[in-house]
C-alpha cells in the first residue's frame, strides 16, 4: 500500500515532466496502433475474401479482357455454382480527387455471388430492372449525400464519355469489415453503350467471379476452367479470390513492411526517451533511496517503487494512447475513406498497444531500478566527513 | 553474530579506507573507544577527518576494513547487508544535516516510515507517530509536506522519525548545520531532552563547538585518528 502511494505521488512529483512523458508515450502508442491498423487494413481485402470464390482473368494481364461467351462455358464446369461478370470501370465523380472503386456488374448474379452486399428487396428489384441503375455502399452514399433516385454522373476514363446513373440502392455490409464504399452499375448498360460507340470493345468482360460449393473444390475447378480455355485466343488464369487480392497487395508489400518497421521504431524511440526520463528521475532521488535504506527498507522495496513508477507512467500513456486511437481512427476513416473504407481498430491491435506500453515501462525501468536497488547508502548520502 | 560483553557501543581498532581510482585513501586508522548507554557524544574534527565515516560505521551504514564494532553486544561488522538493514531499523535512529525527508510524504507519513517495517497495526502506528510528533511539538503540522515546513520544523520531523521505532541509539550528522541559531538551539535542546528524559544514546557529528558543548563528551578526530576524548564542562 505504501509502495503504491509512493509510486503515484512520485510519478506526479514533477507534473510537467510526468505530463510530457505520458503524452510522449500516448502519442507513440497512438501512432503504433494506427500504423498497425493501417497495415492490417491493407490486407483486409485478402482477409475478407471468400474461400468459395474464384476469379478468372486473362492469363496475359488483368488489363486484357475476355469474351462474354466464356460465362456459359464456365457455368458448365463441374463444381461451379455461380458466375458473375465484372468490369473495372474507373469512372471519376466530379473531380479526380473523388476516387472510389466503381464496377460494371451483372446485377443478379453479382448479388448472388457476393451475399455480403445487402440490399433490401425493393432496392434490389429496381436495381435488377433498371439498365442505368446503380447501387452504392452506405459510406459512399453518406459521403456524397446521395439518396435513392439521385442522378449520378461519372466521367469515363477507360470507357470514354459521360455516364449517367440513377441510384437504385444503398447496400450495407453483412460484416463490419465489408467495404461499403464501392459503386456498382449494370454491365448491360456498359456493353450496350460500347456496342454503339466502340463495337470492338463490346461483349468483353474484365473478370469472372466464380462461386464454388466448397473451398476444397477451388483448386480443381480453377484448373478445369483454365483447361477449358487453353489454346484459345484469350487463355485464362483462375485463382482463389484471396490469391487474386494478394496479387494487388504484393505490389505494395515493401511499403507495408516499411510502415511496420516505422511502427516499431516509434516504440523504440519512446522507450529510449522514457528510459532517459526514468534514469534522470532515479539520479535525482538517489539520496532518498539511500535514506529509505538507512531506515531499514531493502533493495526490493526501492526496486518496487522505481519499477512501479516506470510501469505506472508507461501504462498511463498506454491507456491514453489506446483511448485516443479510437477517435483518431474515426477521423481517418472519414478523411481517407477512398483508401480505407473501414478503419477499424482490431482487439488484437489494442492488446499489442498495451503490450508495447508495458514493454516501454519495463525497459525504461530496468536501469533506474537496478541503480536504486543497489545504491550504497554512504555513497547515496554523499557525505564523507 | 559474535556476542561481546560491552558498553552500548564499543569500537576496537577500527580502520577504514576508500579507493579513488587505484589510490587507497585511509580515512580511519585504529580507532578504539566506548560509548556508554545514555551518553550524548559529539564527534568533532576538521573536514576529511573521518568523523562522518565513523558515524556511518557505528550506525551500520558502512563496514570497516578491519576492527570490531560492537553495539549492544553484537558485532555488526559480521552482519549481512540484509541483517544489517533489520538491525538498523531496530537499533538506530538517523538525523541528517539536510533532514532527508521524503518530499512526497507528509510529516506524519515520513515519521511513519520506520514503523512500516515493524508489522504494527495501522492504529498502533498512528498512536506512535502522534506521540512522537507531539514530543517534537508538531502535532498541528502532521499533514504538512516538508516543503510547507521551516528548516527547524523539518529537522524536528526527522528527529520524530528517528525516535518513532524507539531505537536505543540516535546518530546525527551535523543536525544543526543547515539551521539558524534559534532553530539550532531548539534542536539541540530537544536532543538533550531525548538523552535526559528517554535515556537515548546520541552520537552527533558537528563542526560547531557551541553545539558540541551540549554533548556530555567530545571526541576529536584528526586525519582519521582519535586525538582526544574529553567530557564537556556543561
Amino acid at each position: 500500500m505504501f509502495i503504491i502511494k509512493l509510486i503515484i505521488r512520485n510519478a506526479f512529483r514533477h507534473k510537467l515532466r510526468a505530463m510530457l512523458t505520458v503524452t510522449g508515450v500516448a502519442i507513440a502508442i497512438l501512432a503504433f496502433g494506427l500504423l498497425k491498423t493501417l497495415v492490417s487494413l491493407w490486407y483486409l481485402g485478402v482477409e475478407a475474401s471468400s474461400s468459395t470464390r474464384l476469379v478468372t482473368r486473362s492469363s496475359i494481364s488483368l488489363v486484357f479482357s475476355m469474351p462474354v461467351s466464356y460465362k456459359e462455358r464456365i457455368r458448365h464446369v463441374p463444381g461451379v455454382t455461380g458466375v458473375s461478370t465484372m468490369n473495372w470501370f474507373g469512372g471519376v465523380y466530379v473531380t479526380e480527387k473523388n476516387f472510389f472503386p466503381n464496377f460494371a456488374v451483372e446485377p443478379e448474379s453479382f448479388l448472388k455471388v457476393y451475399p455480403e452486399f445487402i440490399l433490401d428487396e425493393r432496392e434490389k428489384k429496381s436495381f435488377l430492372t433498371d439498365r442505368t441503375g446503380a447501387v452504392a455502399g452506405r459510406k459512399l452514399a453518406a459521403k456524397y449525400g446521395w439518396k435513392i433516385g439521385d442522378r449520378i454522373s461519372l466521367k469515363g476514363t477507360i470507357f470514354p464519355g459521360e455516364w449517367n446513373f440513377v441510384l437504385r440502392g444503398i447496400y450495407h455490409g453483412a460484416q463490419k469489415s465489408t467495404d461499403e464504399s464501392q459503386f456498382f452499375f449494370n454491365w448491360d448498360y456498359l456493353n450496350e453503350t460500347m456496342r454503339k460507340t466502340v463495337p470492338r470493345r463490346a461483349d468483353q468482360v474484365g473478370i469472372y467471379v466464380v462461386a464454388v460449393a466448397r473451398p476444397d473444390q477451388a483448386a480443381e475447378v480453377a484448373e478445369e476452367i483454365d483447361a477449358t480455355f487453353k489454346n484459345s485466343l484469350a487463355e485464362t488464369r483462375t485463382e482463389t479470390e484471396k490469391a487474386f487480392q494478394l496479387s494487388f497487395v504484393a505490389m505494395t508489400e515493401a511499403i507495408m513492411i516499411a510502415i511496420q518497421i516505422v511502427s516499431y521504431v516509434v516504440i523504440v524511440i519512446i522507450m529510449v526517451v522514457a528510459a532517459n526520463t526514468m534514469a534522470m528521475t532515479a539520479r535525482e532521488r538517489i539520496a532518498e533511496y539511500a535514506t529509505l535504506k538507512v531506515l531499514g527498507f531493502k533493495g526490493y522495496h526501492i526496486a518496487g517503487a522505481v519499477f512501479g513508477e516506470s510501469l505506472f507512467i508507461a501504462m498511463l500513456g498506454g491507456i491514453a494512447g489506446v483511448l485516443l486511437t479510437f477517435p483518431a481512427a474515426g477521423w481517418l476513416e472519414s478523411t481517407l475513406s477512398q483508401f480505407f473504407p473501414v478503419f477499424q481498430i482490431a482487439p488484437s491491435t489494442v492488446i499489442l498497444q498495451f503490450v508495447a506500453a508495458l514493454i516501454v515501462g519495463l525497459v525504461a525501468g530496468i536501469f533506474p531500478t537496478w541503480r536504486g536497488a543497489t545504491i550504497q547508502i554512504a555513497q547515496g548520502l554523499r557525505r564523507i566527513g | 553474530m559474535v556476542a561481546i560483553d560491552s558498553e552500548i557501543v564499543r569500537l576496537i581498532d577500527v580502520s577504514k579506507s576508500y579507493y579513488r581510482g587505484s589510490q587507497m585513501i585511509p580515512v580511519l586508522e585504529g580507532i578504539s573507544f566506548d560509548i556508554v548507554a545514555g551518553e550524548f557524544l559529539a564527534l568533532m574534527g576538521p573536514s576529511g577527518s573521518g568523523k562522518s565515516t565513523l558515524l556511518n560505521l557505528i550506525a551500520g551504514i558502512d563496514k570497516p576494513d578491519s576492527g570490531i564494532i560492537a553495539v549492544n553486544g553484537v558485532d555488526i561488522t559480521t552482519l549481512s547487508e540484509s541483517d544489517l538493514a533489520a538491525w538498523r531499523a531496530a537499533n538506530v535512529g538517523f538525523i541528517f544535516q539536510f533532514y532527508n525527508l521524503i518530499p512526497v510524504l507528509t510529516a506524519f507519513e515520513n515519521v511513519e516510515l520506520p514503523l512500516l517495517l515493524t508489522g504494527l497495526s495501522r492504529k498502533k502506528r498512528k498512536e506512535h507517530v502522534e506521540t512522537v510528533l507531539s514530543l517534537v511539538s508538531l502535532s498541528d503540522r502532521m499533514d504538512h509536506y516538508p516543503s510547507e515546513l521551516s528548516g527547524g520544523q523539518q529537522q524536528r520531523v526527522a528527529i520524530a522519525r528517528a525516535m518513532v521505532a524507539d531505537p536505543p541509539i540516535l546518530v546525527a550528522d551535523e543536525p544543526t548545520g543547515d539551521l539558524d541559531r534559534v532553530s539550532a538551539a531548539e534542536i539541540l535542546g530537544l536532543m538533550s531532552r531525548l538523552v535526559e528524559d528517554f535515556g537515548k544514546t546520541i552520537i552527533m557529528v558537528t563542526h560547531d563547538p557551541k553545539s558540541a558543548e551540549k554533548a556530555g563528551r567530545i571526541v576529536h578526530l584528526e586525519k582519521g585518528e582519535l586525538v582526544s576524548s574529553s567530557f564537556s564542562h556543561q
